[in-house]
């Protein structure tokens, strides 16, 4: 195994930090992460001189109670030109706020939480399909250990359904899926599919499995989701966000190449740019970003060469074709039915389908009615302007599913950046 | 007391655990004789009644109790027997006490090996006799098959506190100094790996250790100790949380400054695990006054168990009750509560 210091070098960071504040802010008005009153404090502690000179005049001060939306136009507007970048996965959401990134960066330069968080655009209907399957078929279902926690009608998770005595079980991979039905050959074991196509490539793998094992009593209820259409749904929202660039998926990009993001460029001339999940990564992709912008062009371009290909990987890209094909749409959290933006299984493996094999069909449900869940994962929101934010919605409790991964935007908001709001 | 006259040898190669050795009659007592009066082997013990008669102590008395439900049972670097002694005797000093007597309750799960059993109370024993802290008492019930998970050991510890020390998590003040005893995550992640069956370049062995010796040292150095705690269950960061809580402090960590093995980072990584969630059973956190830090922490790195003992951050005056930390990056976050178990990540 390979270690991963290298990426998460501080002194690296801080070089590509410069050059991201020289070229996206030339005027200099960037963020000190100085104006925490937490670090002033310390540094008036340390060094009660230096630490006055620290002080910085921060905009829309007064406003206090009008709170982030005002003080970020009013920072906003010291500049000549803000960029506003989406980072699709929710990997990059969660090194983004594990790390702290945006301390790092300029206000002139705002990352965008996008939708690519498998558990968060999984609606509320597909988890009370995959609950129905355990409770009411009694099968055993198999399920990732994120999906556990989703909100699901009736006030009911999948956690809470295995308490209350469905045979819910949680796997690392669809080997463990394929092991449990293989063990229990008088029970139906279901796999609660979920994910982008970095997750689809092993269940096709599964499903061949089954096939050459002769397994009768396995199947999948399959969600997986593709990145290219969230993309383009994201980008045609009527009144939609404004978007300046992508930072581009990791893993997923690692499946299905650069390739597939050159239409963005070309027809909806944003920049992408590929970048791997470390924090790193991260803070060069936005770097390559503001360049292309800067420069007026916009191209796709690859941070994570170390792993990613124009082509991608097609071996796993034919194993998904010849197992998976196109639903006609499939409806995402926060951005509605999307055509052709979800896979399901050809009809040469239909008896691996539980949604077929239990004839349980998709019902729709609507969200929680204060959950901003859909504005969020369009990028129209940030998790802060939720109204029930931290409040009855937390990560013990969450009532929305951006609540739910760690890779949520308003999880890794709560659990690593709530302190932004409070101490500004 | 005279030899009793068994009919046979318990049989610790086959053997397994039957209902009947936890119902009181010969056959617990035939248990007890030769395997844990056998191991445990101290005066206190040996007197054979249901309680241990002890010796009058001098200063306050500090009394801790803990229940060990691990699995697997036996792991890289240790076992469910020297952990149970280990934790025990670490909750017992982080009050600054000197531990002086532990006692074991079994609960043994009906067809579990007696081999695995011999071993588990034999790592016990060399614990505790390394610890210098005797078993001086004990309990065994045996619960059908099914009903429990191997075995499950509850010790409990007694200690004395001497004059002029008093240490409690309420007690850390806005300026103080946080020091950590060495690298985080060993534990968990070799608890973890071999749960899931990983194997790493480096095999990641637990540190389960008693701890009361160094925090003698620690005593001895004579520093304005306020605060100790080992972050076992939740790890670095719940401990910290619970002090911020109890103290109405906040915190500031340094990303940098927190010790953690290259192996245990690349295992998590690979989980999706953050190292500051994940359990120690060999590591303390102290909370000491400024002036008193760089003392405390040559104190602690003079002692073997703690030679890569470390300043990781300060406590600050904040009415929210957040632990902040910069990032090896020059950024910012919260180190949060965990919510829920921590669960390996997606993608
Ligand atoms: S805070 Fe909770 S309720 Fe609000 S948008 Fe996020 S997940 Fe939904």
């Amino acid at each position: 195994m390979k270690y991963v210091d290298e990426f998460r070098d501080g002194e690296l960071a801080k070089i590509i930090a410069a050059n991201i504040v020289r070229e996206a802010d030339p005027n200099g008005h960037a963020r000190s992460p100085l104006h925490n009153p937490l670090v002033k404090q310390l540094a008036n502690r340390l060094s009660p001189r230096a630490g006055k000179s620290l002080v910085i005049p921060q905009a829309g001060r007064a406003q206090r109670g009008g709170r982030s939306q005002a003080i970020e136009s009013l920072r906003e507007s010291q500049f000549n030109r803000i960029y506003r970048l989406m980072e699709f996965c929710g990997g990059h959401t969660h090194a983004i706020s594990r790390y702290g990134l945006a301390d790092l960066l300029p206000a002139s330069v705002r990352l965008i939480h996008g939708p690519g968080c498998p558990v968060c655009v999984l609606p509320i209907g597909r988890v009370d399909q995959a609950i129905r399957l355990a409770t009411d078929q009694g099968v055993i279902l198999c399920t990732y250990a994120d999906t556990l926690r989703v909100p699901a009608s009736d006030n009911l998770t999948l956690m809470r359904a295995k308490a209350g005595g469905a045979d819910v079980r949680m796997i690392y991979s669809t080997q463990d899926a394929l092991k449990i039905a293989q063990a229990y050959p008088q029970r139906q074991v279901v796999f609660f599919a979920i994910g982008f196509e970095t997750t689809t490539p092993p269940t096709a793998v599964a499903i061949k499995q089954a096939q050459a094992a002769g397994l009768k009593n396995f199947s999948i209820l399959c969600n997986h989701v593709l990145t290219p259409a969230a993309m383009h749904a994201i980008l045609a929202v009527e009144g939609g966000v404004a978007l300046d660039g992508f930072i581009g998926p990791a893993h997923v990009s690692t499946v299905i190449g650069s390739q597939p993001y050159e239409v963005f460029a070309h027809d909806y001339a944003k920049p992408v740019v590929i970048a791997g999940f470390e924090p790193l990564d991260v803070m060069q992709a936005i770097l390559m970003l503001i360049r292309q912008i800067n420069e007026g062009r916009a191209a796709v371009e690859n941070e994570f060469t170390r792993a990613v290909t124009r082509e991608g990987n097609t071996k796993a890209q034919a194993l998904v074709a010849e197992v998976f094909e196109l639903r006609e749409a499939f409806e995402w959290r926060g951005l509605g039915s999307v055509p052709h933006s979800a896979l399901k299984l050809r009809a040469g493996y239909a008896e691996y389908d539980a949604e077929l094999r239990f004839g349980c069909e998709y019902v729709a449900v609507p969200d929680h009615k204060a959950c901003e869940c859909a504005a969020i994962l369009r990028g129209q929101k940030r998790p802060q302007e939720c109204k029930i934010f931290g409040t009855v919605c937390t990560p013990e409790n969450p009532v929305g599913s951006c609540m739910v991964s760690s890779e949520g935007a308003c999880a890794a908001h709560y659990s690593y950046g709530r302190f932004r709001e409070v101490t500004q | 007391m005279s030899k009793p006259n068994y009919t046979r040898q318990l049989d610790f190669k086959n053997g397994r655990v039957e209902m009947s050795y936890g119902s009181g009659g010969r056959a617990m007592a035939q248990l007890i004789d030769e395997l844990f009066a056998r191991a445990f082997d101290n005066p206190y013990l040996a007197q054979g009644n249901d309680g241990a008669l002890l010796p009058s102590a001098t200063g306050r008395l500090v009394i801790s109790t803990d229940s060990h439900v691990v699995s697997p049972l036996f792991f890289a670097g240790g076992d469910i027997g020297c952990l149970s002694v280990h934790g025990t005797i670490n909750d017992v000093a982080m009050m600054g006490a000197m531990p002086l007597y532990l006692s074991a309750a079994f609960i043994l799960e009906e067809g579990f090996p007696l081999a695995d059993l011999k071993r588990i109370v034999i790592s016990m024993a060399q614990a505790a006799r390394e610890a210098g802290v005797p078993i001086v008492t004990g309990d065994t019930k045996v619960v059908e098959q099914g009903k429990g998970d191997g075995v499950f050991i509850t010790t409990t510890g007694v200690g004395v506190v001497r004059d002029g020390i008093t240490l409690s998590g309420d007690l850390a003040q806005a300026g103080d100094k946080i020091l950590l005893s060495g690298a985080i995550g060993d534990h968990g992640m070799a608890v973890l790996s071999q749960r899931e069956g990983l194997s790493f370049d480096a095999p990641i062995v637990s540190d389960t250790a008693a701890l009361h010796g160094l925090v003698a040292a620690m005593l001895d150095s004579g520093a304005c100790l306020r605060v100790l705690r080992d972050p076992t269950r939740g790890g670095l960061a719940t401990t910290l949380n619970e002090i911020v809580r109890q103290s109405g402090v906040g915190m500031l960590l340094h990303e940098a400054a927190i010790p953690v093995h290259q192996p245990v980072e690349a295992a998590c990584e690979f989980l999706g695990l953050d190292p500051l969630y994940v359990a120690n059973e060999g590591k303390l956190v102290a909370i000491c006054a400024a002036e008193d830090a760089a003392r405390l922490l040559e104190v602690m790195r003079a002692h073997p168990q703690a030679v890569d003992a470390a300043i990781i951050g300060e406590v600050l005056e904040d009415a929210h009750g957040f632990v902040q930390m910069t990032t090896k990056l020059g950024g910012r976050r919260i180190v949060d509560w965990l919510a829920g178990e921590q669960l390996p990540r997606i993608c």
